[in-house]
């Protein structure tokens, strides 16, 4: 048994028994496959490459071949419970359209993202005027699939931007246990490498569909009203 | 009722014609009915115990129940025989797996071809007009018949694809899991104008005498030929065909005339004569027709998740080719989308190949993956063993 990804275990958690769960660049279906076993998920993946949705299949998971940039659209509005994009929002053509879409097709979104607001990221800037190559993100700069990177202060604005209600947040370092976190405080912004999103949407509706405590036993800070103790915004770059 | 069973070498284990009674009609479309239906189909593997392991082959517009068996007027193997056998996708050790001949068609299901009872003579055009979901009805009286209440799997590509569609949308709870490969929910305007030309050469040959050939001795060859000549033409890719044949020549030089100085004249002109050999001009006809008028959308009031409203128990998977011009991907597609917005559990693969629609009987190792990989989660999931 090799080890459970953090933002798996992650995700896991924060995942209702039962629940309708989209999954968005699925890969072979590690995750999906977790969530039908421990939570008995009735999972859907989305997936790019043809030998990933070739595993998904063999492993008996819904999956369709498909492109999250340009697919998501053909699903119908709340069709599922969550939505998840893991560690791929940065690499989508257009994020924007793609983080509104979620929260079309599912009542609640699991998003992570890398922060390009953490320290190493601003020292490989400022230090060596190069562009980082860190453990979250490793490639160079003329390789990576990553084209929309955001910080944690750019996320929370543009969820702010399209009326999303942040539920919870993680932060997620490699090797290190998760930690939950406002990621609204601008340490954060220096100190999470990567940072996991429980989103909602801010309209009338959602709040009773979804029950509000879904960290299970885990009793989470809610930025629901939130008490903006942030500075003035960091400057974006 | 009687099941000849004729053991044949390779996985069959069965086949013959089943007989329904005049008292047990096939109720069609149109209103009318045929009785009495006869039904020709093959098995190949075991019906287990619980009756839960069988697998229903839909074949397409010229295909027949020779799934996996010899054919009998070719002698050619079964038009998917490279499917079928232990470890392949459709395996007879594992599955009881069963596929019939179409009604309208001509390898041993009434067709046009057969006897009329009313008249004693061959049915030619007095055989009523017949569509996709009348073929399914059909079928699930054979299935019926044979005592099995759930299929484990309902297969098929091209027009067997849409008798997938159909009988997830008449029987879904006849059903667990379903297989739908380069097909669509309906014909489009050009897949009907291909078919149009197919019919109006058939009918053109004066040897069709108005559908009345078979009284008269004779056969609308060249018609049908052609028709075929012209539908082959849909099945493949221009790479494929610019690959197979390109501009090479028969023989040195060009003849200045009108043989088949090409190869892909030659080509196609092979599979126009080797098809009249095994096929009815009529069937033909009448199978096209069925094509035609298929729109699942529009008998469930324009709506295509309409459609699969009750057959959210099902788990189905949808596979299209890159190259297939024929029923091209954005076709499956919508299937996927309707099938999403019902609520159904669906996958969907586009798989790369440049061999346009015909990839389906070909050599495709993904195509082979996919179904090995959807089927054997399908049995652990049914609890097959």
């Amino acid at each position: 048994m090799t080890e459970m990804r953090e933002d798996f275990r992650e995700i896991l958690r924060l995942v209702r028994p039962g629940a309708r769960v989209l999954d968005i660049g699925c890969g072979e279906g590690e995750l999906l496959e977790l969530l039908s076993r421990e939570k008995r998920v009735d999972g859907q993946g989305l997936e790019i490459s043809p030998e990933g949705v070739a595993a998904c299949l063999a492993r008996g998971l819904a999956v369709v071949q498909g492109d999250g940039d340009r697919d998501l659209d053909h699903f119908p509005t709340r069709a599922f419970d969550y939505a998840v994009l893991s560690k791929t929002l940065q690499q989508m053509r257009e994020p924007k359209h793609v983080l509104s879409e979620l929260l079309r097709i599912a009542d609640q979104a699991v998003v992570s993202v890398p922060n390009f607001g953490h320290w190493k990221v601003r020292w490989a800037l400022l230090s060596r005027g190069r562009m980082p190559e860190t453990g979250a993100l490793p490639e160079p700069w003329w390789s990576t699939p990553n084209i929309h990177l955001c910080t944690l202060a750019d996320f929370t604005a543009l969820c702010d931007d399209l009326g999303l209600r942040i539920d919870a947040c993680v932060a997620l370092a490699e090797g290190r246990k998760a930690r939950q976190i406002d990621p609204r405080r601008p340490i954060e912004n220096w100190r999470a490498e990567t940072a996991l999103f429980l989103l909602s949407r801010k309209t009338a509706d959602t709040p009773e569909a979804v029950p509000q405590n879904l960290f299970g036993e885990v009793e989470l800070p809610k930025p629901d009203a939130p008490a903006p103790r942030t500075k003035p915004k960091r400057r974006k770059r | 009722m009687t099941a000849q069973a004729q053991i044949a070498g390779g996985y069959e284990t069965g086949g013959g014609t089943w007989r329904f009674p005049a008292s047990q009609p096939l109720k069609l479309d149109s209103g009318g009915e045929i009785a009495p239906l006869e039904v020709a189909y093959k098995t190949y593997g075991r019906l287990n115990e619980t009756k839960s392991n069988a697998v229903l082959v839909c074949h397409a517009l010229t295909g027949d129940q020779h799934l996996a068996s010899t054919h009998p007027v070719t002698g050619k193997p079964g038009w998917w025989s490279r499917f079928v056998g232990p470890g392949l996708p459709l395996d007879p050790e594992r599955y009881f797996i069963i596929c019939s001949n179409v009604v309208g068609g001509c390898m041993g299901t009434t067709g046009p071809a057969s006897t009329n009872p009313k008249t004693g003579e061959p049915y030619g055009l007095s055989f009523p007009v017949i569509t996709i979901a009348d073929m399914v009805r059909a079928q699930a009286m054979l299935i019926e018949a044979m005592g099995i209440d759930t299929l484990f799997a309902v297969v098929g590509g091209s027009m067997g694809g849409m008798q997938v569609l159909t009988w997830a949308a008449d029987y879904p709870e006849k059903i667990f899991s379903a297989v739908c490969i380069a097909a669509a929910a309906r014909h489009s305007a050009q897949n009907i104008a291909f078919h149009e030309v197919g019919r109006q050469a058939i009918m053109a040959d004066p040897n069709w005498m108005g559908g009345a050939y078979l009284k008269a001795g004779v056969r609308p060859e060249k018609g049908l030929a052609v028709a075929r000549m012209a539908a082959h033409i849909t099945y493949l890719s221009e790479p494929a065909l610019q690959r197979k044949f390109g501009r090479e020549l028969q023989r040195d030089g060009l003849s200045w005339g009108f043989d088949a100085d090409f190869q892909v004249e030659s080509y196609l002109r092979h599979q126009g004569a080797s098809f009249v050999d095994r096929f009815d001009a009529n069937s033909y006809l009448y199978i096209t027709r069925a094509l035609d008028y298929f729109d699942l959308a529009a008998r469930h009031g324009g709506s295509l998740a309409e459609a699969f409203r009750k057959a959210r128990g099902v788990r189905f998977c949808v596979l299209s080719f890159s190259s297939d011009w024929l029923y091209p991907t954005a076709e499956s597609r919508d299937i996927v989308r309707a099938l999403n917005a019902a609520g159904c559990r669906a996958s969907f693969v586009e798989i790369e190949s440049d061999k346009g629609h015909d990839a389906f009987f070909l050599d495709e190792p993904q195509l082979d993956a996919t179904l090995r990989g959807f089927l054997a989660a399908q049995a652990a999931a049914r609890g097959l063993a």
